[in-house]
C-alpha cells in the first residue's frame, strides 16, 4: 500500500494528467448541453497537453537556449513536446471553433441545444416521414 | 519534378484548396475545373509512385529539408501505402467529377466555393496521413481531414446532417485525443516520432513490448483508431453522418475515410510496434480484433437489411466492410493480409459505385428512400447496371471484386487455425446477399403498374464515375494484377507465408 502511494505521490502530475482526462470525458459523456460537451472536450485535450508538458520536465532544467559560455553540464528542458502541443492547441482551437459554429446552427434549426431534445425532435420528424 | 512527386501529392491538393475561396471569389466558374485538375494531379502522382515502387521494388522515401530521418518530417512510399494513395486520389478524383451537378442543387449557392475549398483540404489530409513516415505529422494530417470531414458532413441541407456532424466532432476528437495520448507514450519511451525510427527499436529490444507505456500506447492507438474507422460496437456516429449528409460528401468519406484510418492501423502494428509484438509482445490483442472485426462482419449487414433509407443501409453495410479490412491485421500470414489489403481497393470500388447510385436516387427525387428505387430499371439503365454489379460485388459473387477478397480472407482464417471465421464470412455473405437482394428486386422486376420515382437518367458528368467505378469492380475482379500487388505489399509487411 504504502510502495503504490510513494509511487503515485513521485508520479503526481500522471495522477492530475489522469483526473483531469477523466473530468473531460465525463462531461463529454453526461452533460446534455452541447456547449458544455464541448467544454468537456477542452479539458480532455488539457489534459493531454499537461501530459506532454510535464514528459519534457527536467529537474533544475533551464529553458533549451545556448548562451555565451553556457556549461555543458547545465540540463534543460526538452523543447519537443512543447512545440508539439503548439501544433495541438491549435487544432483544439479549430475543433472548438468548428463546433460552436455547428451549435450556433443547431440553436437555429432546432431551436435548442440539448441533446435529449434534438433526439425528440428527430424521432418525431422519423415517424412522421414513416 | 518526379523526385519531389511525394510532396507534390499533397500540397497541390492542399494548395489549391486554401487559394480557391480566393480564386472563387474573382470567378465561380474556376472553382470545379481546379478542383478536379488538382485532383487529376494526385491521381497522376499516387498511380507514378505506385508504378514506380511496383517495378524497383523499393519504398520511395523523401525527407523535408534535406533533414534526414529521423531529426527531420519525411514521406515514404511503399506498395502497402501506395495502393491506398492511389485509392484516396482515385476517389477523389471521380468525386469531384461527379459533384458538379449534385452539388449546384444540395449545397447552397454562397456555400459551393467553400464546400469545394473544404472537400480539396479533407482529400490532402487522407493523402497526409497516408503518405507521411511521422508519427506526430500522423496526427496532425488526421485532424485536418477530421475537421473538414465534420464540415462536410455537416453542410447537408437537413438539419439532421448538422446533429450528425457533431456528434461526430465530439467522438472523433475523443479518438483523436487518443491518438494524440498514444504518441505522447510512445514519445516518452523511445524519445523518437519517426515510424522507422521506433520500430528500429522496438526491433532491437523486444523487452520494451511488456512495458506498460508501450502496450498503454498500443491501447490508445487502438481505441482511437477503431473510433475513426468506425470498427464495431464504436459505429455509433457513422450511420448519421453518411445519412444525412450531402451526397458528394457522403460518396467520398463512405469510400475513403474509415479504410484510411483502417490504413493507420495497419501502420501502427507493422511500421511503428512491428510484426512481433502481435505475435509475442501483447498477443491478446488478436483476439480482441479478431471478436471485433467478427462482430462487424456478421452484425453491420444484419442491421442494414432491416433499413428503408438507402444511404443509412449503405452505411451499415460499411460497418461490416470494415471488418473485412481489420480481420486482415489479425490472421497475420500472407493470404489473410492479401484479402484484407486488397479489400481497401475492392470495397472503395463498390461502396464508391452505390453511393453513386444513392447520389442519383437523391438528384432525382429528393430523398434516398429504397422504395423508390422501383422500377429505375427501366428509366436508368445504366445506373441501375452499376447498382447491379456492385452489389453483386458486396455480395462476394465470383468474377466480381469482393469475391476475391472474400477467398483470401477465408484461405488466411484456415491457415491462422480460426476456422469460424469461415462461417462468419459466409453468414455476411447471405445477410449482404438479402439486402442486395431487396434493392435489386426493386429495381429491375418492379410490377409493370408502379410509375418509376426516377424517372430518367442522371447526366453523363454523373454517369461517367459511377460507370468507372462499377467497371472498377469487375477489372479487380477479373485481372489478377490488383491481387499480385496487395500480395506482395503483404509479403513486405513480412508475415510468415
Amino acid at each position: 500500500m504504502l510502495d503504490v502511494l510513494s509511487h503515485l505521490w513521485s508520479h503526481y502530475h500522471y495522477v492530475f494528467y489522469i483526473l483531469l482526462m477523466l473530468i473531460g470525458l465525463y462531461a463529454v459523456l453526461a452533460k446534455g448541453n452541447l456547449v458544455k460537451k464541448v467544454i468537456g472536450l477542452n479539458v480532455l485535450q488539457t489534459a493531454v497537453f499537461l501530459f506532454y508538458i510535464s514528459i519534457g520536465r527536467k529537474a533544475g532544467g533551464t529553458a533549451p537556449v545556448l548562451w555565451e559560455g553556457k556549461p555543458e553540464t547545465v540540463p534543460y528542458e526538452n523543447p519537443l513536446p512543447h512545440v508539439l502541443m503548439l501544433t495541438a492547441i491549435v487544432v483544439g482551437v479549430s475543433i472548438t471553433a468548428v463546433a460552436l459554429a455547428l451549435i450556433i446552427r443547431i440553436k437555429r434549426g432546432y431551436g435548442t441545444i440539448e441533446e435529449g431534445e434534438i433526439l425528440a425532435l428527430d424521432e418525431a420528424d422519423a415517424r412522421g416521414e414513416s | 519534378m518526379v523526385a519531389h512527386l511525394p510532396v507534390l501529392t499533397i500540397m497541390i491538393p492542399l494548395f489549391a484548396g486554401l487559394f480557391m475561396p480566393l480564386l472563387g471569389r474573382l470567378n465561380r466558374a474556376i472553382v470545379w475545373p481546379l478542383a478536379v485538375g488538382a485532383l487529376g494531379f494526385a491521381t497522376f502522382g499516387s498511380i507514378h509512385m505506385l508504378v514506380d515502387v511496383a517495378t524497383t521494388g523499393e519504398a520511395i522515401h523523401y525527407s523535408f529539408g534535406g533533414w534526414a530521418l529521423p531529426t527531420g518530417i519525411g514521406y515514404r512510399v511503399d506498395l502497402l501505402n501506395g495502393m491506398v494513395l492511389a485509392m484516396i486520389a482515385g476517389a477523389g478524383l471521380l468525386t469531384s467529377i461527379w459533384m458538379l451537378r449534385p452539388a449546384q442543387k444540395e449545397i447552397p449557392d454562397e456555400g459551393r466555393t467553400s464546400y469545394y475549398a473544404v472537400f480539396l483540404l479533407c482529400c490532402a489530409g487522407f493523402l497526409g496521413i497516408t503518405i507521411t513516415a511521422d508519427i506526430f505529422n500522423l496526427y496532425v494530417f488526421l485532424e485536418i481531414a477530421s475537421i473538414t470531414s465534420y464540415v462536410l458532413i455537416a453542410m447537408g441541407g437537413r438539419r439532421q446532417a448538422l446533429y450528425a456532424g457533431y456528434s461526430y466532432l465530439i467522438v472523433g476528437s475523443i479518438g483523436a485525443t487518443f491518438i494524440l495520448l498514444g504518441i505522447g507514450h510512445l514519445y516518452m519511451r523511445t524519445g523518437s516520432l519517426g515510424m522507422a525510427d521506433i520500430l528500429s527499436q522496438f526491433q532491437a529490444d523486444t523487452s520494451l513490448y511488456t512495458l506498460s507505456d508501450v502496450r498503454t500506447a498500443f491501447a490508445f492507438f487502438t481505441v482511437g483508431l477503431a473510433i475513426k474507422m468506425a470498427l464495431f460496437p464504436l459505429h455509433g456516429w457513422q450511420p448519421s453522418a453518411y445519412t444525412y449528409a450531402p451526397s458528394p460528401s457522403s460518396l467520398f468519406i463512405a469510400s475513403t475515410s474509415t479504410k484510411v484510418s483502417a490504413y493507420a492501423f495497419y501502420r501502427i502494428c507493422f511500421g511503428v510496434f512491428g510484426l512481433a509484438f502481435l505475435t509475442d509482445g501483447l498477443p491478446e490483442i488478436r483476439q480482441i480484433v479478431l471478436v471485433m472485426s467478427s462482430a462487424a462482419i456478421v452484425l453491420g449487414p444484419l442491421i442494414a437489411i432491416r433499413q428503408g433509407d438507402l444511404k443509412r443501409l449503405l452505411a451499415y453495410s460499411s460497418v461490416g466492410q470494415i471488418g473485412y479490412i481489420m480481420l486482415g491485421v489479425v490472421l497475420l500470414n500472407v493470404d489473410g493480409l492479401t484479402g484484407g489489403i486488397i479489400h481497401f481497393w475492392n470495397h472503395a470500388a463498390a461502396k464508391g459505385s452505390l453511393f453513386c447510385v444513392a447520389g442519383a436516387l437523391v438528384f432525382r427525387t429528393g430523398s434516398s428512400r429504397v422504395s423508390d428505387l422501383a422500377g429505375m430499371g427501366r428509366r436508368a439503365p445504366w445506373t441501375s447496371a452499376v447498382l447491379t454489379v456492385a452489389g453483386c460485388s458486396m455480395v462476394g459473387v465470383p468474377m466480381t471484386a469482393g469475391f476475391l477478397s472474400k477467398w483470401y480472407l477465408a484461405a488466411g482464417a484456415l491457415e491462422a487455425d480460426y476456422v469460424f471465421v469461415v462461417p462468419v464470412l459466409i453468414a455476411s455473405s447471405v445477410f449482404t446477399a438479402i439486402y442486395v437482394w431487396r434493392v435489386l428486386q426493386l429495381v429491375w422486376f418492379a410490377p409493370k403498374d408502379v410509375e418509376p420515382a426516377v424517372t430518367s437518367e442522371v447526366p453523363w458528368s454523373m454517369r461517367i464515375p459511377a460507370l468507372a467505378l462499377g467497371a472498377a469492380c469487375l477489372v479487380f475482379g477479373l485481372t489478377p494484377w490488383s491481387v499480385d500487388l496487395a500480395r506482395s505489399a503483404a509479403v513486405a509487411l513480412g508475415v510468415g507465408s
